[in-house]
């Protein structure tokens, strides 16, 4: 199965939230606190259990009206590297 | 404005079924009866969400004995603050997980004195208590709970390290935390049965970069090098007032858990003022917060924002100037007493934590 088949979720205990006081989003996990930027955000926003990775790059691209291939880039890199950090499980 | 703490650290009672000679607690514990009750810690939490708390760890002692920790936890769910419990496990059964499942708890944090029940429960000081550490692991899974398996580690179990890593997968853990004791209040008054070897260490130390490199994307380690056997300090608790707040189960609010140690300075209570006036204007908060309070070498550094000085009270401890570099720092004048204290003689024997069992004077080693 390719990268792009796999559904990706929030790994137990970590969810995303507004923070109000703030202003922005944070992902809320296990004795950590993750800050997203702007992209991130966007992403995240878009993983709910049921989106594949290249179901996200899609939305993504239509939102943006970006070239897919560098979308798809960005995406898989950061979802591998919240994966590593135990955030997301793909 | 001074940003607001990410989060707070609820030590809802100083009472525990357990022993451990390295409690983070204070040598002197509040009794029951000078705990905070329910509708304070409530007020509490609704301020700390407010101020901006994001995380809130609901520690001890033993957290568990609260009779009020599911209504605790439910308010921290209708905040939207994310619930950290820190356990010992032994007093967990099924129908209590479920309970603290229904009640929102977010995640688990299970502490272990070793890898087997010799070690376990002379350190904790229970008998029986680590076989009551493995059922509330597999409860815990079982309900679903994500897990953090903590593992304090010293001179006598770091021998089975590996063991514990081990131990920690095999539960299920999503996190290990291989904690060294951090030598102040009780860790202190027992150095020198718990300070390890240098060998130790520096078998601990490739022995946590082996596991983490095996098990990279399935579970995380958290690990740090002890302050005695490093040449920079540790960023204690994210700098003075900047990132988290202590709450002791009688209402004192500190800027780190050993805090009350540093006898010069009297912190707020949540009795008297709210968390937003205390964490902007306190002065015990305003002390050692940011760059302004440091003295050379600190002050010119180029980690002063990286290490914040290190931690105020392992300064006040061992150089009896809270305001000095912390000794851990090899830039630090002071910095001999860490190799001193790694070259003394060591003895298998320590003093119990227990409420009221402290040296009536207490001489730091």
């Amino acid at each position: 199965m390719t990268i792009e088949a796999t559904i990706p979720n929030f790994a137990t205990g970590v969810r995303l939230r507004e923070d109000k006081v703030r202003g922005g989003w944070v992902v809320l996990a296990p004795e950590r606190v993750f800050v997203p930027d702007e992209h991130a955000i966007a992403i995240l926003q878009l993983v709910d259990g049921r989106r594949t990775v290249g179901g996200i790059v899609d939305a993504l691209a239509a939102k943006f009206d970006a070239a897919r291939d560098l979308i798809a880039t960005d995406v898989i890199a950061m979802l591998q590297d919240l994966t590593v950090k135990g955030a997301i499980r793909l | 404005m001074t940003p607001p703490p990410l989060g707070m650290l609820a030590e809802l009672t100083h009472r525990c079924p357990l022993q451990c000679p390295y409690c983070a607690n204070p040598l002197e514990m509040d009794r029951a009866s000078a705990e905070l009750d329910t509708a304070s810690w409530q007020r509490v939490m609704t301020e700390a969400a407010e101020l901006g708390v994001l995380q809130v760890h609901f520690s001890g002692g033993e957290p568990t004995i609260r009779r009020d920790l599911l209504t605790l936890l439910a308010h921290a769910r209708d905040l939207q603050l994310y619930s950290n419990l820190i356990t010992s496990g032994v007093t967990l059964t099924a129908d209590s997980v479920a309970a603290l499942r229904d009640a929102g708890l977010d995640h688990v944090q299970l502490s272990f004195q070793d890898s087997q029940s010799a070690g376990g429960d002379h350190i904790g000081g229970l008998q029986g208590g680590h076989a009551r550490k493995l059922t509330a692991a597999r409860l815990i899974r079982e309900a679903g709970f994500p897990l953090t398996a903590n593992f304090v580690v010293h001179r006598q179990n770091l021998a089975r390290l590996p063991d514990m890593i081990a131990l920690g997968e095999a539960m299920g853990a999503g996190r290990i935390e291989i904690a060294h004791v951090q030598y102040y209040g009780w860790g202190l008054l027992n150095r020198d049965a718990l300070l390890p070897m240098p060998d130790q260490i520096d078998r601990a130390d490739a022995v946590v970069a082996e596991a983490r490199q095996r098990l990279s994307g399935h579970l995380v380690i958290d690990y740090v090098t002890p302050d005695y056997y490093a040449a920079r300090p540790k960023s204690c608790m994210g700098g003075w007032g900047r990132q988290f707040m202590n709450i002791t189960p009688s209402g004192r609010v500190l800027p780190g858990h050993a805090a009350e140690t540093l006898t010069d300075l009297t912190f707020p209570s949540v009795r008297d003022a709210s968390l937003a006036q205390i964490w902007q204007t306190d002065p015990a908060f305003e002390r050692y917060r940011g760059t302004d309070w440091m003295a050379e070498p600190c002050r010119s550094c180029n980690r002063r924002e990286i290490d914040w000085g290190g931690c105020r009270c392992q300064a006040f401890a061992l150089t009896g100037d809270a305001a000095a570099t912390d000794p851990a720092c090899a830039l630090s004048p002071d910095h001999a007493v860490m190799a001193a204290a790694m070259a003394a003689p060591r003895s298998d024997d320590f003093t119990y934590r227990r409420i009221g069992g402290a040296p009536a004077a207490v001489t730091p080693p």
